[in-house]
């Protein structure tokens, strides 16, 4: 029971982040039908960044480490948004209504290159950071048996929290989210209603990176440690997740990311470590196989 | 009238140097937002193991300038090979001053300041002679030319490869032509027949297969374990079983994988077939690491036997090669016949994939890539027809990781990574989806340029000791993928060969073909 619990709660972290990376994705496909093949890199890229600003925040201009964080955040986000921006603008736009495999070689082209950019200007290296947040309540149990909750795991579930009513804010309320859902339904008639397509698309792009620099963050504060090589299983799994949920739909791209999560942490504690990309990679091919529309997705109607 | 027509035509053609410099300025603004944080601030681990920030603020100014001229000349020129001298001229001149202001300002810097100003200078002159000639484009005569020696190419590149390696020995010496004929002649000739043998998948079939590396690892690990494991161990009546009698069973066990993993993705058409092969290719390589008493994990498989010369072994022995042929011993034998073994699997690829485009499977897998739901009225097995490009695409795949295993004499999963799939998708598709000899200009550039590579030390002496260039293989790899793509989405061979047609063989361009889904 203790270990299950614990291994909840650690799954409903882990869960968060795919679930911020996953928003991505499926935005991404929702509105130009391309698995943007690079989200995973540009997640990592994110944590670099975070990882950058947060030791010149702390190291050299001498802050808190909560002030530090927000600061973190807000610039990260940014900084990760005209990543994504600019990707999208020299890789993807020209290509946009060319040769149907174009856009996806571009895609895996630019993966490959962010992550031996980071390698060559970053190093190779691990690079370990010291924890960020410190300290836990114990819930349950005693001496071994004790189920934890961390801080740094209630920070990270309660900004993925916050992030996500924002975002949904976003999406439902405002005229810059009734423009993506228009394109995202049917983008040639958004043009001729005055939407500026481009823009739209732009915007996209620099949401999901928005998102996935905030899960970078907290991949650094959940492990302590960055490298050039963490973009990609991350990446794939949160693809899964965005395809377990649904691709195309936001709720399920978030209840994906925590199914998966969970899965993980849960073969972990019960299975094998070894074997767990394997069981991730095993529930995406097995969802695609069965169940191509995702939990919450809408099918596919083919025309002719 | 027709004066201010044709300067209305000039403004609109060519836009003022304001403008230019707003469009450079906000390139070299947002090349700072994307290089502040990680190219100025270096993270390093100090003595304590804590990381510490150095700063790299030249590197991030070299980088805003660079774009700065780069887009610069984007915006105002349009003539091609004027953008590509005064773009490598002025980057010459920055890597020129970077060395100037890093190390020292000697001959070397001059020579190199002189050789970007030299190269700015005839971009300024050919730009002056496309000016005079007002924009009529300067007639290809060299594509003319080229029509009329093209059917000469084709067997003048055959015997080429076929003397290659004669070629490398009589040019380099003993020594010297290993390097040229193993990392240049037989590993792209390895990247050719893997490309020729994913082209059945995604060239003829247009199925997009991104685990491609999947079934390359089963033809390997199938011969190792075969050769060191399996029939020693299990069967030892059996004998030994040497790489001609592996090479088969590799390429079946491969097919049979191919059918395996084809079977359940059938129903699953562009971005998620590639995601989902992509899964599988992934999942083979995480088991064949945690699979220990399987496959030996991490540490490999060596001591693979290495292929005899018709059961002659290429050894120092007194029955080995140079001892039956009266030579003198040297390994260079060996190499040259893996040279021949290779070719000759890259051209039965290449014969039985021309062979079967002929017959009505070939012809149904380009129905299919074409247009699947048309394919499938005109009562077409989509079934079978994707299951046998499948297999076909996984035997060769197979054929080539036997080769590979027994020319590496050890294998481990760290050969089998996703980059390795990425790379042959990348050579079939830049070279253009279904051209075999797309992929074999590809294989050439991408595999040969990045061998060469290492052989482009003078760069340590403008960028310091440290430099590596090898360093860049790969970043560089996923650029020229970004770069080939954006200047020619279809491909470098964009023209479609169709296999049946009335009366005369008519090519397609490749912009012209619509391809369906699938």
């Amino acid at each position: 029971m203790e270990v299950f619990l614990q291994q909840l709660i650690n799954g409903l972290t882990l869960g968060s982040i795919y679930g911020l990376i996953a928003i991505g994705y499926t935005m991404v496909f929702g509105i130009i039908g391309m698995v943007n093949f690079a989200h995973g890199d540009v997640f990592m890229v994110g944590g670099f960044i975070a990882l950058i600003l947060f030791m010149v925040f702390t190291a050299w201009l001498g802050l808190a480490v909560v002030p530090a964080l927000v600061l973190v955040l807000i610039l990260g986000m940014a900084l990760t948004g005209l990543w994504n921006w600019t990707i999208e603008r020299v890789a993807y736009r020209p290509l946009r209504g060319s040769f149907r495999l174009a856009p996806l070689i571009s895609a895996i082209g630019v993966s490959i290159f962010l992550a031996n950019f980071v390698q060559v200007i970053q190093g190779p290296r691990n690079k370990p950071l010291p924890p960020m947040i410190q300290g836990n309540f114990v819930l349950m149990g005693e001496g071994s048996t004790t189920v934890v909750l961390a801080y740094k795991q209630i920070v990270i579930m309660v900004i993925t929290a916050v992030l996500l009513g924002l975002f949904w804010y976003l999406v439902q309320k405002t005229a810059l989210g009734r423009a993506q859902r228009a394109c995202e339904q049917d983008r040639k008639m958004a043009a001729l209603l005055g939407i500026d397509v481009d823009r739209t698309i732009s915007l996209t792009f620099v949401i999901g990176a928005a998102l996935a620099s905030v899960a970078g963050v907290m991949y650094l504060m959940y492990y302590g440690v960055v490298s050039f090589s963490d973009g990609f299983v991350p990446g794939v799994k949160a693809f899964t997740a965005a395809v377990l949920g649904g691709i195309g739909s936001l709720p399920g791209a978030v209840l994906g990311g925590l199914l998966i999560g969970l899965i993980e942490t849960m073969w972990s504690a019960y299975f094998t470590i070894d074997y767990k990309d394997v069981a991730a990679f095993s529930i995406l091919a097995i969802t695609l196989i069965f169940l191509p529309t995702g939990i919450l997705g809408r099918p596919e109607v083919e025309k002719v | 009238m027709a004066a201010s027509a044709q300067a209305a035509a000039a403004s609109r053609e060519a836009p003022t140097k304001a403008q230019a410099l707003r469009e450079a300025g906000f390139a070299a603004l947002v090349m700072l937002g994307l290089s502040v944080p990680i190219v100025a601030l270096r993270t390093e681990q100090n003595m304590e193991n804590q990381l510490v920030l150095a700063p790299r603020y030249g590197m991030v100014l070299l980088a805003c300038i660079g774009v700065f001229l780069a887009r610069y000349i984007q915006v105002m020129f349009v003539n091609g090979l004027t953008r590509t001298l005064l773009i490598v001229g002025s980057f010459t001149l920055l890597g020129g001053v970077a060395r100037a202001t890093g190390q020292a300002l000697d001959g070397f810097s001059v020579g190199v300041f002189v050789i970007g100003a030299a190269l700015i200078a005839a971009g300024f002159a050919w730009q002056k002679r496309v000016d005079a000639q007002a924009g009529a484009p300067a007639a290809p005569a060299f594509l003319e030319r080229f029509s009329a020696i093209q059917p000469y190419v084709g067997p003048a590149a055959l015997g080429f490869i076929a003397v290659y390696p004669a070629l490398a020995l009589w040019l380099t010496g003993t020594g010297g032509s290993i390097k040229w004929i193993d990392n240049f002649g037989i590993q792209i000739l390895i990247y050719i027949m893997l490309g020729w043998g994913l082209n059945i998948v995604v060239g003829l079939a247009g199925l997009l297969d991104l685990g491609y590396v999947a079934f390359y690892a089963v033809g390997a690990y199938s011969y190792a374990l075969l050769a060191t494991k399996v029939i020693p161990e299990v069967f030892p009546t059996l004998g030994v079983w040497s790489f001609w009698i592996c090479l088969p069973i590799s390429g079946i066990l491969a097919a049979l994988w191919g059918i395996l993993l084809g079977f359940p993705v059938l129903r699953l058409r562009g971005d998620y077939l590639a995601i989902v092969t992509l899964a599988f290719g992934e999942i083979i390589r995480l088991v064949l690491i945690n699979w220990v008493e399987f496959s030996n994990g991490y540490a490999g498989i060596s001591t693979i036997p290495r292929p005899s010369f018709f059961g002659i072994p290429f050894n120092a022995s007194d029955t080995g090669f140079a001892a039956v042929f009266g030579l003198e011993f040297s390994p260079i034998y060996r190499t040259i016949f893996l040279y021949y073994v290779i070719l000759c699997l890259a051209l039965l690829t290449a014969f039985v994939t021309l062979r079967l485009r002929r017959l009505p499977v070939g012809r149904a897998w380009e129905a299919l890539r074409e247009d699947e739901i048309a394919c499938r009225s005109l009562g077409i097995n989509t079934t079978n027809t994707k299951l046998t490009a499948f297999a076909l695409g996984a035997m060769f795949g197979g054929f080539a990781g036997c080769f590979f295993a027994a020319r590496q004499g050890f294998i481990s999963p760290e050969s089998f990574t996703f980059i390795e799939s990425a790379q042959v998708l990348a050579i079939v598709v830049l070279g253009g989806t279904g051209s075999l000899v797309g992929v074999v200009i590809a294989s050439i550039a991408l595999v040969g340029g990045f061998e060469i590579l290492r052989e482009l030390d003078f760069l340590k002496l403008i960028f310091g000791e440290s430099f590596d260039p090898t360093q860049y293989r790969t970043l560089l790899f996923g650029l020229a993928m970004v770069l080939i793509m954006l200047w020619k989405p279809r491909g470098l061979v964009s023209t479609r060969e169709p296999t049946a047609f009335l009366k005369e063989s008519k090519s397609v361009s490749g912009s012209l073909v619509k391809e369906g889904h699938g």
